[in-house]
C-alpha cells in the first residue's frame, strides 16, 4: 500500500536532516536497509491506530523542541551502587567521565568502534532484532535509530561481571537530538546487570537490543532523569533463550512525553520476563508504556506489571499485548496496568490485549483506573494521619507491586527513595 | 469530656436527616453506653464526632475538653484525644499494620509537640499490647485488617485504641461478630485504660458486653435522638424486653 502523501512527506522532511554514518560494509548494509523500510513504513502519525493515545509529532518532526537541562543538587540515581559507569553527553559518549570499560566477564565496545571492523560478532544483531520487532506491528521510530544512531555500547557478557553496567546519559544542550543504539549479547549461563539514568537530550532516541541466550540472564533497572522539559522515544527489542531470565524496570518521574516501547519474543522454553514500571506524573507529562510479548515456545512465564500515579492532568498510557503462538504450550502470562489518580485533571488510556493460539495456557489481564479511596483515608486520617501523609501511605501501598520487581533491595531502596522525593514535591 | 447539644445531621448526597437533636454528656472518667434498634444513627452520631465527610451538620454543637470537634480535621481530632473504633474496620491492602499504627501514634505526638517514638520504643510497646490482646507478630506485619478475621479487626482496633492512648474512646458495636472470649480480651482491653479521666461511649447491642465493661449511664437511641438514659439496669431491660416497650413509653 503506497504512503500517504503527509507520512511521505514528513519521513522526507526528517530524513533531510540526518546523516548516515560511516562503516564497515555489514553496517553499511544495515543500516541502508533501515532507511529502504523506513521509506516504506513510513514515520507515525496521529492517525495510526498504533499512536491513538500519544501524539508522535514532537517525536517525528525534524527539528527538535528545545528543553532546558533542569538542574538539581538531588544526589544521582545508582550513586551509592557500585557499578561500571558509561557516560554519554547529549547522546554522546564521553571517555573522560567514563570508567574504564574493562571488566571480567563482559566486553564492552563502543558501538562506533565495533562498525568500523570488518568483522564482528554485532553484526547478527544490530538492527536484527529490531527488524524481527516490525512484525506484526511497526515500529519506524526504531528504524529512523538503525539507520542513524551514532554512539552507542555493544557488549558482550561472556560470564558474571562482578558488578553492574551503567549507562550514565547527561544533558547539558538546549536543543540536543541524540539518537543511541545499544546491543547486548549475554551467552549462554551469563548474566548482566544493566542500569541506566539520566535524561539524556532534548530528544533522546534509544534502542536495547538485548539477545539472551540459554540460561542467561538480564537485569535492567532504568530511571529516567529528572528534566521536565524532555522528550524520549526508547524501544527494547529482546529475545530470550531455553530457561532464561529478563528483568526490566523503568521508574519515569518526569518528562513531556515519554513513549517506551517493549517488544520481547521468548524463543526458547521455560523463559521468564519481567517487564514493570512506574511512571510518576504531575501537570505536563505524558507517558506511553507500550509492550509487546509474543510467546513462541513451551513453558514461558511472562509478567507485566505497571502503576502509574499521576496529578494536575498528567497523563498515562498503557497498550500491552500477549500473543501466545501455536505451540506454547503451558504459557504463563500475566499483565496489570493500573493508575492512581490525585486529582481530577488527569487521565489514563489503556489498551490491554491478549491473542492466544494455545489451548493449554494460563492468561490473565487487568487494568483498573481509580482515585485514593475515601475510606481507607478516612480510617488514616480517624488515627491521626494528616490528609498528606496519609495520601502518600496509599500511593506507596499502590506501587509496592511493582517496586518489588526490583531484585536487588540496593537498587530497590534507591528507587524507592526517589519515589519519596517525588511525593514530598507535591504540588 | 464531650458535651454533645442538640445536634443534627443530615446526608450531604440526600435530603435525609439522621440526627434530629441529640443531647449527650459524658463526665471525664466516665463510660456511657449507647443502646437502640439498627438505623437509629449511632454509627452516624460516631462518623460526624471523628470527621467523616459525607454528612452535613445542620444545627448544634459538639465540644470535647471545650474545644469544638466539628470545626476540626479528623487528623486534628485524633490528635486532640478522640478515638472511634469503627463498627468495620477498613482494610488497607500494601499498607503495614506495624507501618500505619506507627505513623499514626508519631502523627499525634507530632502535631501535639511531643518527642516522636523510635522504632525500639515503638516495637516494644505494641509488642507488648498485642500480646496482652492476644494478636501475634504475624497479625502486626501484615497489612492494614486484610484478610484479618471478624474478631481480629475488632481486637486490632482496641490495639491501636490502646497504642493512641486517646481521652475519649467511642466503641461502635465493637463486640458485634466476636464470640465469648474474643469479647472478654475487648472488654480487659478497654478496662485497662480506664485511668479515671479517660472516658468512654460504647454502643453496642447487648448487655454482655456491660457485664465486663461496667457503664455509669445507658442511654436509648432512636430515630436520630436520645430517648431514654438511665443507670446499667436500663441495658438489662432492653436485654430482656427488646426496644418496643421503652420506645412506646416515649412516644
Ligand atoms: N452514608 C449514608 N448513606 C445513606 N444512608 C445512610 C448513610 N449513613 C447513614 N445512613 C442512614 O442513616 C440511618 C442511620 O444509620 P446508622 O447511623 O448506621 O445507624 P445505626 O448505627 O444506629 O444502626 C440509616 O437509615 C442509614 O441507612
Ligand atoms: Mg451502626
Amino acid at each position: 500500500m503506497a504512503l500517504a502523501k503527509t507520512k511521505q512527506d514528513a519521513t522526507q522532511e526528517r530524513l533531510a536532516t540526518l546523516t548516515l554514518p560511516d562503516g564497515a560494509a555489514w553496517a553499511t548494509a544495515a543500516r541502508a536497509d533501515a532507511v529502504a523500510r523506513l521509506r516504506q513504513a513510513g514515520l507515525p502519525g496521529r492517525r495510526d491506530e498504533y499512536w491513538k493515545y500519544t501524539d508522535p509529532a514532537s517525536l517525528v518532526q525534524a527539528d527538535v523542541v528545545p528543553a532546558a537541562p533542569y538542574q538539581t543538587d538531588e544526589a544521582p540515581v545508582f550513586g551509592q551502587i557500585d557499578r561500571l559507569r558509561i557516560v554519554f553527553r547529549d547522546g554522546v559518549f564521553d571517555a573522560e567521565e567514563s570508567d574504564d570499560l574493562a571488566l571480567e566477564g563482559i566486553e564492552i565496545e563502543r558501538l562506533s568502534d565495533a562498525t568500523q571492523m570488518d568483522i564482528h560478532w554485532a553484526k547478527n544483531l544490530y538492527g536484527v532484532l529490531e527488524k524481527r520487532g516490525q512484525d506484526p506491528v511497526a515500529r519506524p521510530l526504531a528504524t529512523l535509530n538503525t539507520g542513524f544512531a551514532t554512539d552507542g555500547v555493544v557488549i558482550r557478557v561472556t560470564g558474571r561481571p562482578s558488578k553492574p553496567v551503567s549507562l550514565v546519559y547527561l544533558h547539558r544542550k538546549e536543543t540536543s537530538d541524540a539518537i543511541l543504539h545499544h546491543i547486548i549479547h549475554v551467552e549462554e549461563g551469563a548474566a548482566l546487570t544493566l542500569l541506566e539514568n539520566g535524561p539524556a537530550a532534548a530528544r533522546f532516541s534509544k534502542v536495547l537490543e538485548v539477545e539472551v541466550a540459554d540460561r542467561g540472564a538480564f537485569h535492567h533497572i532504568r530511571a529516567q532523569g529528572r528534566d521536565h522539559e524532555r522528550r524520549a522515544v526508547t524501544h527494547i527489542f529482546a529475545r530470550l533463550g531455553d530457561e532464561s531470565l529478563f528483568k526490566s524496570f523503568t521508574l519515569t518521574a518526569n518528562g513531556v512525553m515519554t513513549r517506551n516501547e517493549v517488544v520481547l519474543e521468548l524463543a526458547g522454553q521455560n523463559g521468564v520476563a519481567h517487564v514493570a514500571g512506574a511512571a510518576l506524573g504531575d501537570g505536563a507529562f505524558h507517558h506511553d508504556d507500550t509492550v509487546f510479548i509474543t510467546h513462541d515456545a513451551v513453558g514461558g512465564e511472562s509478567r507485566q506489571v505497571f502503576k502509574k500515579v499521576l496529578r494536575n492532568g498528567a497523563t498515562g498510557v498503557f497498550q500491552g499485548k500477549i500473543l501466545v503462538k501455536p505451540g506454547a504450550q503451558k504459557t504463563d502470562g500475566y499483565q496489570i496496568s493500573q493508575s492512581l489518580m490525585l486529582d481530577d485533571d488527569s487521565q489514563f488510556l489503556a489498551k490491554p490485549e491478549l491473542e492466544i493460539y494455545a489451548d493449554d495456557v494460563a492468561c490473565s489481564h487487568g487494568s483498573t483506573s481509580g482515585e485514593i479511596d475515601d475510606d481507607a483515608m478516612f480510617y488514616l486520617r480517624s488515627r491521626g494521619v494528616p490528609q498528606g501523609a496519609a495520601q502518600d501511605l496509599l500511593t506507596r501501598a499502590f506501587l509496592a507491586e511493582v517496586i518489588e520487581e526490583i531484585d536487588d533491595p540496593e537498587i530497590a531502596e534507591d528507587i524507592q527513595s526517589r519515589l519519596e522525593s517525588w511525593l514530598q514535591r507535591r504540588g | 469530656m464531650l458535651e454533645i447539644k442538640d445536634l443534627h445531621v443530615k446526608l450531604a448526597d440526600e435530603d435525609k436527616q439522621i440526627l434530629k437533636g441529640v443531647n449527650l454528656s459524658v463526665g471525664d472518667g466516665q463510660v456511657h453506653a449507647i443502646m437502640g434498634p439498627n438505623g437509629s444513627g449511632k454509627s452516624t452520631m460516631s462518623y460526624v464526632l471523628s470527621g467523616k465527610s459525607g454528612y452535613v451538620v445542620t444545627g448544634g454543637s459538639a465540644l470535647m475538653d471545650g474545644s469544638d470537634l466539628l470545626g476540626m480535621e479528623p487528623e486534628d481530632r485524633a490528635a486532640a484525644g478522640l478515638f472511634l473504633a469503627f463498627q468495620y474496620p477498613v482494610e488497607i491492602p500494601g499498607v503495614g499494620n506495624m507501618t500505619f499504627l506507627r505513623t499514626a501514634v508519631n502523627s499525634q505526638r507530632k502535631k501535639r509537640g511531643e518527642p516522636e517514638l523510635s522504632a525500639a520504643e515503638f516495637l516494644k510497646e505494641i509488642r507488648e499490647k498485642a500480646k496482652s490482646l492476644k494478636i501475634d507478630a504475624d497479625m502486626l506485619k501484615r497489612p492494614v485488617n486484610v484478610g484479618f478475621s471478624g474478631g481480629e479487626k475488632k481486637r486490632n482496633e482496641i490495639l491501636q485504641m490502646a497504642m493512641l492512648a486517646p481521652k475519649m474512646c467511642v466503641l461502635d458495636e465493637t463486640d458485634s461478630g466476636l464470640d465469648v472470649d474474643a469479647m472478654k480480651l475487648v472488654a480487659e482491653g478497654v478496662n485497662s485504660l480506664r485511668d479515671g479521666k479517660r472516658s468512654f461511649l460504647v454502643i453496642t447491642h447487648y448487655q454482655r458486653l456491660l457485664d465486663h465493661i461496667k457503664p455509669d449511664v445507658v442511654h436509648i437511641m432512636a430515630n436520630g435522638r436520645i430517648v431514654k438514659s438511665g443507670g446499667p439496669d436500663l441495658a438489662l431491660e432492653v436485654e430482656q424486653n427488646g426496644y418496643a416497650d421503652i420506645l412506646k413509653e416515649v412516644a
